[in-house]
């Protein structure tokens, strides 16, 4: 359970980032440059739940990003089903870390925008549908606004998972959820997970969320310029109770070798942001 | 507050009596004009001014005309103004480069008092309604575009990135996530629009027409009839609140999506 050294990534992987580096450059003076993650090389293979853990600013986000082909890296290249991403990642699905939904939209309406986009037929059985599962069945016609936090994340997920995509990115998707609610949408998902054998790359901060729901856990280091300091498999059985399987011995083992790793790059995080 | 309606009544009526004792000839001692005609000259007489109205609306029936056509020109110029204000805002906010070359001939514009363009709106589009839409549609155009352009630069980049990644094409972005964004912030500004093509209307009647509540309010003045005047006003400021309340109605229900504070219901 060492960290495992990072070969070129198979060409059978669902998503893979080669040598990705992210520079930004500050509009009012473009001398001053920050690079955000710097030749990060990341495979996600089909099926797969990989997450992704480092400390706060240390470019998370800025990762997946890449991957949705919301933002084209400074250099390197992403591979999608191994064709190279030219724009929106179409086959990827996204969660983001905080509201998403158009507010002008009901939970329904909002569900089956995807699929409206697309010009998909019998848009809003399915979505009801969706809803349905996510427990939200009696509130397809209320606003976002008239909606619980919890919920609103719920309708996210629907809105993700209605398109059915062949890889779903979540950035921190329950960070703002209290631990139950939050415990219950960690199951939920790892259910649909399970059901669907998606690729699922999860960005969080919490490495608890992240060994509880994974299959592998990459540690990325302290920005600015953080790439993968470790990589670490979780051979926990599944099906997982995320609450339960906190209480097993494997996990706190793997808590801790993770933790030895991450700690150092916390720490050094935190410094930066105290120094700056 | 209870009686809330019936106080706001009462001060009307007050300010109706109050009106009539202080103007009526021969009611009180004068302490203001050495003639006690000269108060009703100058303010007009509440009776005399209802009797107007009353004639206008019950015996003659002559003001609908006259109403129709102010409300004409006021619904034209708010149309016209808010498509053309949509319009622009969109794509001077969509489109960068337009958007800087237009942004100092859009504020100088916008500085300059459009109501001095009302002579020459008559001389080009004549004495009838078309001048009168014209002025309005200045009014009401620069309202609609600023909130427009400030709608579509406040549109929630997570939205709009989610939007894009549910797979909505640029023409989709425009019409699903733009444009309900952008009506939000122009129906917030829904009164001030509609009044400032009001104002358009009755201004561009008052410096030249043949029809409108504008019109009849410049003959009169014209012949010193100071009760018509006031009862003019009165009835445009009735017309007014009644658009107002419209414009409310249409509101709530268009922005039922939006949050309200407090929505819990007493049982």
């Amino acid at each position: 359970m060492t960290a495992t050294s990072f070969d070129a990534p198979p060409s059978s992987s669902a998503l893979s980032l080669a040598g990705v580096t992210c520079t930004f450059a500050d509009k009012a003076d473009p001398s001053r440059r920050y690079t955000a993650v710097r030749d990060v090389t990341l495979a996600v293979g089909a099926g797969e739940f990989v997450s992704v853990v480092g400390p706060t600013g240390c470019g998370k986000s800025t990762l997946l990003n890449v991957a949705a082909g919301l933002l084209a890296p400074s250099s390197g290249t992403v591979a999608v089903f191994g064709t190279p991403l030219a724009g929106i990642n179409r086959r990827a699905g996204y969660m983001f870390q905080t509201e998403s939904l158009m507010p002008w939209r009901t939970a329904l309406q909002n569900v089956a925008a995807g699929l409206e986009f697309r010009g998909s037929a019998g848009a809003d059985e399915q979505a009801q549908e969706w809803l349905k599962r996510v427990g939200l069945g009696a509130f397809a016609d209320r606003y976002p606004h008239q909606l619980s936090g919890g919920m609103r994340k719920r309708v996210s997920l629907a809105q993700t998972l209605v398109l059915d995509p062949d890889i779903i990115l979540m950035d921190e998707p329950f960070s703002a959820l209290d631990v139950q609610t939050r415990q219950l949408m960690e199951n939920e998902v790892l259910a649909i997970w399970a059901e669907k054998k998606k690729a699922v790359l999860f960005i969080t901060h919490d490495l608890d969320e992240a060994i509880a729901m994974s299959d592998r856990v990459v540690c990325l280091s302290a920005g600015p310029a953080s790439h993968p300091i470790g990589e670490f498999a979780i051979d926990l059985a599944r099906p997982r109770d995320v609450a339960e399987v906190r209480a097993t011995p494997r996990f706190v083992e793997l808590h801790q070798a993770i933790w030895s790793v991450l700690r150092e790059e916390v720490l050094a995080g935190y410094r930066q942001q105290l120094a700056a | 507050m209870k009686y809330l309606r019936l106080w706001q009544a009462g001060l009307l009526v007050a300010v109706f009596v109050v009106w009539h004792l202080l103007t009526t000839p021969g009611l009180l001692p004068n302490f203001m004009f050495e003639n006690d005609r000269q108060a009703a000259f100058f303010f007009g007489e509440p009776v005399k001014i209802f009797g107007r109205i009353w004639t206008w609306f019950v015996v003659n029936a002559d003001i609908y005309q006259h109403l129709w056509v102010t409300l004409l020109e006021t619904a034209l110029a708010f149309a016209i103004g808010t498509l053309l204000g949509l319009g622009f805002g969109l794509w001077l906010a969509l489109s960068p480069m337009a958007g800087a070359i237009a942004d100092p001939y859009i504020k100088a514009l916008n500085s300059m008092p459009r109501v001095i363009l009302a002579p020459i709106f008559a001389v080009w589009f004549g004495l009838g309604v078309a001048s009168k839409v014209a002025l309005g549609v200045t009014l009401v155009f620069f309202i609609v575009f600023f909130n427009v352009y400030q709608g579509v630069k406040e549109v929630s980049p997570v939205v709009l990135a989610s939007a894009r990644m549910l797979g909505a094409s640029q023409r989709q972005l425009l019409r699903h996530v733009y444009l309900p964004s952008a009506t939000s912030w122009v129906f917030s500004s829904l009164h001030t629009s509609v009044g400032l093509a009001f104002v358009g209307a009755v201004v561009g009647e008052y410096l030249g027409s043949s029809r409108g509540v504008g019109y009849l309010i410049l003959q009169a003045e014209g012949a010193f009839d100071i009760n018509t005047v006031m009862a003019g006003i009165l009835v445009l400021t009735a017309f007014a609140l009644a658009l107002d309340a419209g414009v409310g109605r249409i509101e709530r229900r268009l922005m039922r999506w939006q949050p309200a504070a407090g929505e819990t219901e007493k049982i």
